[in-house]
């Protein structure tokens, strides 16, 4: 015989008693559903923990720095000092506007010229010349060496490796700049860009006492002491000085990021459901074969309070235990989704905090109290007589009483897990709405089944027999196996829809130049141009700038907002847009769509975000100003934009009427065509007044981000899958052994082999077929709903899922009547009778 | 040691009741060995049930070594066991996840005894079964299932051996052998034994036989 693990004798009794059993295989689904479940609820968290960071990364890249410093003169000594002192990073920055020259074309650039390491936070990116692939530098122009954008590029009629004059000093365009982290979320209102190294602006001769200039001094580290400086620096400012502090990340990424986290939270939140399951399957098949054990050390004299606490201890003991292997798991996991947002998430993030770790064992322990106490409880109950007079068992319970408890716990994770109230509770209904569905439904099958094996050949009547006779432990079965497989389906045929729906939101074709100032006699001539070139412009926009003065009647200015990124835009000036229908892409949140009377009257159409940050609410008036006009109109609706899809997006949009008085000008998008390196060129050189803003880069870096995060979501969703796979293993397995003992008794009358086998398959096949129907309704059904209801996207029905779901389900279980079927026929009568008492 | 008196078990039988036990009084000195007999459903086990405080009577008492069994709540019978009783059972009653030497600690285990590995390893020495000690009860055969049983019963020192149809499940060369070694070690340890058993000859080993028909004491 070979050796087997035997626990050291010194132990403590639960934990002698947890190995034997663990040796014995009898607490292995139980473990491998708690591991699942802690994994991917911690692996969700440490991702949702790093997200975090990364957004607040994205922030500060839009700072370029951790804390950013800015001066209308140079900073004074004891400032740029500290820095050093306190172990910081620093860089240097000015910027100003001045006039570019190449031969005899002139440009007005903004200009900047950093020291090396800028910038602290985020990458700059560069290409080798115009329209070329564009990659990350951690450099700065070196010496005598300017790298221009396109715009300025165009403007002058420059390529790499020209020379420019700026001041009295020539530089050589050393490269096409394609993205600053820190030009900020505003693609308007900024000259082309020049930029150069700080030392050689002494040699321009431009900085002079008294220029009109910016200074930044950048400051990067570790945040208590980027926080530190900033608190000594905030009382050293002077007049026009202050400190800048993060703005807002970029829309289009957090969108994608929430999005994200969306997908994650719900398979995380389906690997729990599915866990849970696992979890009160075994626990129901662990009571049931220790019932006789329970009784037997009552008959030894072990008092019930005793033998519950032993018990409690063992489960406690596996809780920790495989709570501890989870939360591994889930932090190698999400260190795997870390590797895969290298692009994204910063290397030198911190490690992600030990919340997740709680997170993750209290969930783990709330499961296993919730679904193995009451099987334990009424383990309790089992009467010591039971080992004289096997027929007497534990007193019944019903289901649902058995597992009030459970459903509690599953309920107040979901909640947890979703971290709102609303969605966890959705979810959490809709799968009670489900297992009771999926319960009544497979009772009426059974029924069914059963009258239909009246007829036909011995093992198919004892077979359908079966169904009804066991009626309460086929529907367990039947239900676990459709959450399982519906699991399984959701995983392969809804999973790749719903991907696949969002990543095609960006379609490859999409613009990735922005034009403005746009004058309205030019509408026409620019449409003639971009047709002569074969470059399709999808539509082009009206745009008036203005500012919102007042709400309610009532002036506003930055004072009155407490949160920052309010203060800036209230600062601003908007670009507001007016049409008649509402562009593609938006959705009414709020309000509805301008009506017959609005046209007529004038109404405004906020974006949800900006109206929370602004306290804007429907009905309210709002009244803008700009360029000599001014016009009041009532907010008639909210709308969510959508911030992937990379299209011109306006916070306010008004009726046509209503901006009549106000400066107007067009904006419209179009995608450069890949072999007219020099169209941007001549478009300027056509139109001089236009603005062309390259999105390229932000374009390539959003799909990257969602390239990865899509793949960390396919990740998550393994331990779905894990978990939907072990809920079919615990579903078989829980009735093997009445099974194993029913085809011992039935050889031992007399029955051949074959008639054991066509009765088992019989029994197996109606079991699987009822499973599998169920799985794709509960599949089609969860797919509508995610589609049409969380995803926003057209459902389509798919003929595939009915297939597969009875199909999977016959597989299944034919797998298992073959595995167990196999065991039962091969185990010898005797043995099994003997086993069974 | 063991004293039982007007003791009744009556039990709902769809509308009616059924009496299974009526007013049994007996008595069991200490040391001695009394087979209850009688054919199936004449309520043998019911009474050793309930001589062991596993189940409550309709009416009547049981007092062990001076002690009134049900007077105690269910802990109190339950710690009364454990001081008193050992077991064997007609099914064995090994636990299937546990190897022969653990189902023996096992009782040691729950009572706290120290040494309880090298008592277990001696008691399985003397059922004979010092080769087998890390074996799996489905590994064993019947007979050596019910050595490990006994081993267990005995492990423990018991005042009073409870023994219920022990030869029930084994063939009968097995069972004599069985039935050897069990009174070989009640002799040893001075064990009071009541055994249940159908068969008579078996009966006749012990010093006394009460013999039950229909829940009544018939001799």
């Amino acid at each position: 015989m070979k050796p087997v693990f035997q626990p050291p004798v010194n132990l403590p009794l639960p934990l002698k008693m947890l190995l034997r059993d663990w040796r014995a295989g009898e607490l292995r689904v139980l473990a491998l559903a708690l591991v699942i479940a802690v994994a991917s609820i911690t692996s969700v968290g440490f991702f949702a923990d790093r997200v975090w960071q990364a957004l607040t990364r994205e922030a500060n890249q839009l700072l370029g720095a951790d804390v950013l410093l800015v001066s209308d003169h140079p900073f004074a000594a004891d400032l740029r000092e500290e820095i050093a002192k306190r172990g910081l990073a620093r860089a240097d920055g000015v910027s100003f506007v001045s006039m570019a020259r190449a031969g005899d074309a002139t440009q007005l650039a903004g200009v900047k010229a950093v020291s090396a390491g800028y910038p602290l936070r985020g990458k700059l990116r560069v290409a080798p010349r115009l329209n070329a692939e564009d990659a990350e530098t951690g450099a700065i122009p070196p010496p005598g060496t300017a790298w221009l954008d396109e715009r300025l590029s165009a403007a002058l009629g420059v390529e790499v490796g020209q020379q420019i004059e700026l001041g009295n000093a020539r530089f050589t365009v050393g490269a096409v700049l394609t993205l600053e982290p820190d030009r900020g979320v505003s693609f308007f209102n900024i000259a082309p860009r020049l930029l150069m190294r700080v030392d050689d602006l002494a040699a321009t001769g431009l900085i002079q006492t008294g220029s009109r200039a910016h200074y930044q001094l950048y400051v990067a580290g570790a945040r208590a002491a980027t926080e530190a400086y900033e608190n000594w620096a905030k009382p050293k400012l002077g007049p026009g000085q202050r400190i800048e502090s993060l703005g807002n990340a970029r829309p289009e990424v957090r969108a994608g990021l929430d999005r994200a986290q969306q997908f994650l939270g719900l398979s995380a939140m389906l690997a729990v459901i599915l866990a849970a399951v696992a979890i009160a399957l075994s626990t129901r098949r662990y009571t049931q074969r220790h019932l006789d054990g329970y009784a037997v050390m009552r008959c030894f004299g072990a008092q019930q309070g005793r033998l519950f606490a032993l018990f409690s201890w063992e489960f406690v003991l596996l809780g920790l235990a495989a709570c501890a292997l989870g939360c591994v798991l889930g932090y190698a996991g999400q260190a795997v989704i870390a590797r895969w947002l290298t692009d994204f998430v910063a290397s030198s993030l911190p490690q992600p905090g030990l919340y997740p770790v709680l997170q993750g064992f209290a969930a783990g322990l709330l499961l296993l109290l919730g679904f193995a106490l009451p099987p334990l409880l009424q383990l309790k109950n089992v009467p010591a007589i039971r080992v004289i007079r096997r027929e007497v068992g534990a007193p019944r319970q019903s289901a649902l009483a058995g597992y009030a408890l459970g459903l509690a716990a599953l309920g107040a994770l979901l909640v947890w897990q979703a971290g709102e109230l609303k969605l966890g509770a959705t979810v959490f209904a809709g799968f009670t709405a489900a297992f009771m569905l999926f319960w009544l439904a497979s009772l009426g099958a059974l029924r069914l089944f059963a009258a239909l094996g009246r007829a036909g050949s011995v093992s198919w009547r004892y077979g359908l027999a079966n169904l009804r006779r066991r009626s309460r432990a086929n529907a367990v079965q039947i239900v676990a196996l459709a959450l399982g497989l519906t699991a399984l389906l959701l995983l392969t045929f809804i999973r790749g829809d719903l991907l696949e729906s969002w990543r095609t939101k960006l379609p490859q074709d999409a613009p990735n130049r922005f034009v403005v100032n746009i004058q309205p006699e030019q509408v026409q001539p620019l449409a003639r141009f971009l047709a002569q070139n074969r470059v399709g412009a999808p539509a082009t926009f009206p745009m008036v700038r203005a500012r919102l003065t007042a709400i309610n009647d009532r002036a506003v200015s930055a004072a009155d907002y407490a949160d920052e990124r309010a203060r800036r835009q209230i600062d601003r000036e908007f670009n507001l847009s007016f049409m008649q229908t509402m562009p593609p892409g938006n959705q009414i949140a709020g309000g509805r769509w301008f009506s017959r009377d609005d046209l007529a009257l004038g109404s405004v159409s906020v974006e949800v975000w900006i109206a929370e940050r602004l306290g804007i609410k429907l009905g309210d008036r709002l009244s803008f100003a700009g360029g000599g006009a001014s016009v009041t109109v009532p907010v008639t609706s909210l709308r969510k934009l959508d911030w992937d899809s990379m299209r011109p997006n306006f916070f306010f949009v008004t009726t046509p009427k209503a901006l009549a008085g106000f400066p107007l000008s067009y904006m419209t998008t179009f995608r450069l065509p890949a072999t007219d390196a020099m169209f941007t060129t001549r478009l300027t050189q056509a139109f001089p007044n236009l603005t062309v803003i390259d999105v390229g880069a932000v374009m390539r870096q959003i799909n990257g981000v969602l390239d990865q995060v899509i793949r960390a979501v396919e990740f998550v969703f393994l331990f779905a899958l894990v978990a939907g796979v072990l809920v079919l293993y615990a579903a078989l397995l829980s009735t093997q052994d009445e099974r194993v003992q029913e085809a011992a008794l039935m050889r031992a009358l007399g029955a051949s082999r074959a008639q054991v086998a066509g009765a088992q398959r019989a029994e197996f096949l109606a079991l699987g077929l009822v499973a599998g129907v169920l799985a794709s309704a509960g599949t089609t059904a969860i797919g509508y709903v995610l589609a049409e209801r969380v995803f926003q996207f057209p459902w389509q029905f798919n003929a595939a899922i009915w297939l597969a779901g009875p199909l999977a389900g016959l597989a299944c279980v034919t797998l298992n009547a073959w595995l167990g079927g196999r065991a039962a026929l091969n185990h010898p009568p005797m043995l099994a009778l003997r086993e069974a008492g | 040691m063991v004293k039982a008196a007007g003791l009744s078990k009556v039990v709902p039988n769809g509308a009616g009741q059924l009496a299974i036990l009526h007013e049994i009084d007996l008595a069991v000195m200490a040391g001695e060995a009394v087979a209850i007999v009688g054919a199936s459903g004449s309520g043998k086990s019911t009474l050793l049930g309930l001589l062991a405080g596993l189940d409550t009577p309709s009416a009547g008492s049981v007092h062990l070594d001076g002690v009134d069994l049900f007077a105690l709540d269910e802990d109190g019978r339950a710690a009364l066991r454990a001081k008193l009783l050992g077991f064997v059972f007609q099914s064995f009653q090994l636990l299937p996840a546990l190897n022969a030497l653990e189902n023996v600690m096992l009782p040691l285990e729950l009572a706290g005894t120290a040494g309880a590995g090298q008592l277990a390893t001696a008691m399985l020495e003397r059922v004979g079964l010092g080769e087998r000690l890390r074996h799996y009860p489905k590994h064993l055969s019947g007979g050596e299932q019910q050595r490990v049983a006994l081993a267990r019963a005995f492990v423990m020192q018991p005042k009073l051996l409870l023994a219920d149809e022990p030869t029930g499940n084994l063939d009968p060369a097995t069972g004599a052998g069985i039935i050897d070694l069990m009174f070989a070690l009640n002799a040893a340890a001075g064990t009071t034994l009541v055994l249940v058993t159908h068969d008579d000859a078996i009966a006749r080993r012990c010093q006394r036989q009460i013999r039950l028909h229909g829940g009544r004491i018939v001799t």
